[in-house]
């Protein structure tokens, strides 16, 4: 597939490179998880095989050859040779053919599977682009010629189209479990963090969802935290008092305190899809 | 030994020393290796805790854990790497300062002790290595370089390190080797795991 508009940011994801953290290595892999494995099951692929990431505005290609793919994630105008097309279904394309991903709305994140999966080279067993550490297959520009592999065994299904999931339109609601240090801050804090409204900020990246527009959270203790793990879904809090929640490109060892974990999957999917300025409240965790 | 449950499905170990945190971490290899951890998928050890990632019950791993005696590190336990180091560093000049020696006394200070890898974090294979002693300790600088060029040998408190890839960075330069620190390609791909020990030698020194 030759890439004609790579768009605001795409990448190729995959499920990541899990058990590397110990050699400084992130987890990465796709943000919305739902979405990147719904869109691989469209098209037929085994878990795990590549897609793109999209950030936006989505994406053109052209398919070099005849090709099945499947567009999930924030909903958005699928168009093959400018004729409206299936969102969340397989799309067949024909060689030459152009597919073209518009702007997420809304949300944010699109995935584009293709059947045979994107075939970059693997790195430490995943061909997840990590924009942290710059591991993983270069960030696709317009020009870029993406490798498909062979397809798997499983046919395409004959689903229908399927309904866009956890796009959080209104409100992005996060369960937050407090530990390992809650007890760097006050109690009022941390009553505070579960009761008040913040927005999610435009700095926000693969690595972390930030906050702004609520309050600070305030220190029982002063001091530097030595560095210690950090799990996906950490909510650190640097001195500015406003929470970070860490996403799939989090840096593995962190000197910033963790107020609460947030559980990975449809907590963390919907963050994946928040857009700036969307209200954000984050709110106890089920035991 | 405190254990601190981390979201649903980890653990963070917490300890009073890097010396601890290295008992702890071979410790808990030993035990993923004969199978008593179950299936944690992440063992990370850090400045003064391990983090277990992956783990199906935390709370009940927890209490079993607070019942371990942890035997101390052996002197000279984990393999043996060496480094060969130029001396060139633009802040070896302000270390020998510091420390009242000449420039070319740093090699042989330097050289004289084995470090050992006690975590990675920062980049893919940038390991902090503990071992240096406490009267060689450098503050970070004031301002941090943008640009660390790649197998600069660097010094920051308690620890020394060596920057597997350019980038920007606020500890005491002091040399340059040309080893490759991280190479996804080769296995294992971080010359610097934990529990890894570390001697710097003089390059061209006999």
């Amino acid at each position: 597939m030759l890439v004609l508009r790579a768009g605001a940011l795409t990448t190729v994801q995959d499920a990541g490179r899990p058990g590397y953290a110990h050699l400084g290595v992130p987890r990465s892999g796709a943000l919305d998880t739902g979405a990147y494995a719904l869109a691989n099951r469209l098209v037929g692929n085994p878990a795990g095989a590549a897609a793109l990431e999209t950030t936006l505005d989505g994406v053109r290609v052209r398919a070099l050859a005849p090709v099945t793919v499947a567009v999930t994630g924030a909903p958005c105008a699928v168009r093959v040779c400018g004729r409206p097309a299936a969102w969340g279904a397989p799309v067949w394309l024909r060689a030459g053919a152009e597919l073209d991903v518009g702007r997420a709305e809304p949300g944010l994140r699109s995935y584009v599977a293709v059947r045979g999966g994107l075939a970059a080279p693997a790195v430490l067993g995943s061909r997840a682009t990590d924009l942290l550490s710059g591991l993983g297959p270069p960030v696709p520009v317009a020009g870029s010629v993406l490798e498909v592999g062979p397809p798997g065994p499983d046919p395409v299904p004959s689903a229908d189209a399927v309904a866009p999931a956890g796009v959080p339109t209104a409100e992005l609601v996060l369960p937050l479990r407090l530990g390992p240090r809650a007890d760097w801050f006050t109690g009022a804090s941390l009553a505070t963090l579960l009761s008040s409204a913040y927005r999610v900020s435009p700095a926000s990246n693969r690595i972390g969802l930030r906050t702004e527009g609520g309050p600070a959270l305030a220190r029982v203790r002063g001091g530097e935290l030595p560095s210690e793990g950090m799990v996906l879904g950490a909510v650190q809090v640097p001195p500015d008092g406003l929470p970070v929640v860490f996403l799939a490109d989090h840096p593995v060892t962190g000197g910033y305190p963790v107020v609460g974990v947030v559980p990975a999957g449809v907590a963390l999917d919907a963050a994946a899809q928040a857009r700036p300025g969307l209200g954000l409240r984050f709110v106890p965790a089920r035991p | 030994m405190r254990t601190l449950v981390v979201g649903r499905e980890a653990l963070l170990v917490e300890v009073d020393t890097a010396g601890e945190v290295a008992a702890l971490h071979a410790e808990l290899l030993r035990r993923r290796d004969a199978g008593e951890l179950g299936g944690v998928r992440e063992v990370v050890p850090a400045a003064r805790t391990v983090l277990l990632d992956g783990v199906r019950e935390p709370g009940a791993l927890a209490a079993r854990i607070a019942g371990w005696e942890v035997p101390p590190l052996a002197e000279a336990e984990g393999p043996l790497v060496t480094v060969p180091v130029r001396y060139d560093g633009p802040d070896l000049a302000e270390a020998a300062a510091a420390w009242g020696v000449a420039e070319r006394e740093v090699a042989e200070l330097v050289g004289g002790i084995v470090f050992r890898v006690a975590f990675c974090g920062f980049a893919p294979g940038f390991g902090y290595l503990t071992g240096l002693p406490e009267r060689l300790w450098l503050p970070r600088r004031a301002t941090p370089r943008t640009a660390v060029p790649a197998g600069s040998l660097a010094l920051a408190g308690e620890y020394a390190g060596v920057y597997p890839r350019s980038s920007p960075g606020g500890w005491q330069l002091i040399g340059s080797t040309d080893a490759v620190l991280w190479d996804p390609a080769r296995e294992p791909a971080a010359l610097f795991a934990p529990g890894v020990r570390v001697r710097f030698e003089e390059a061209g020194a006999a």
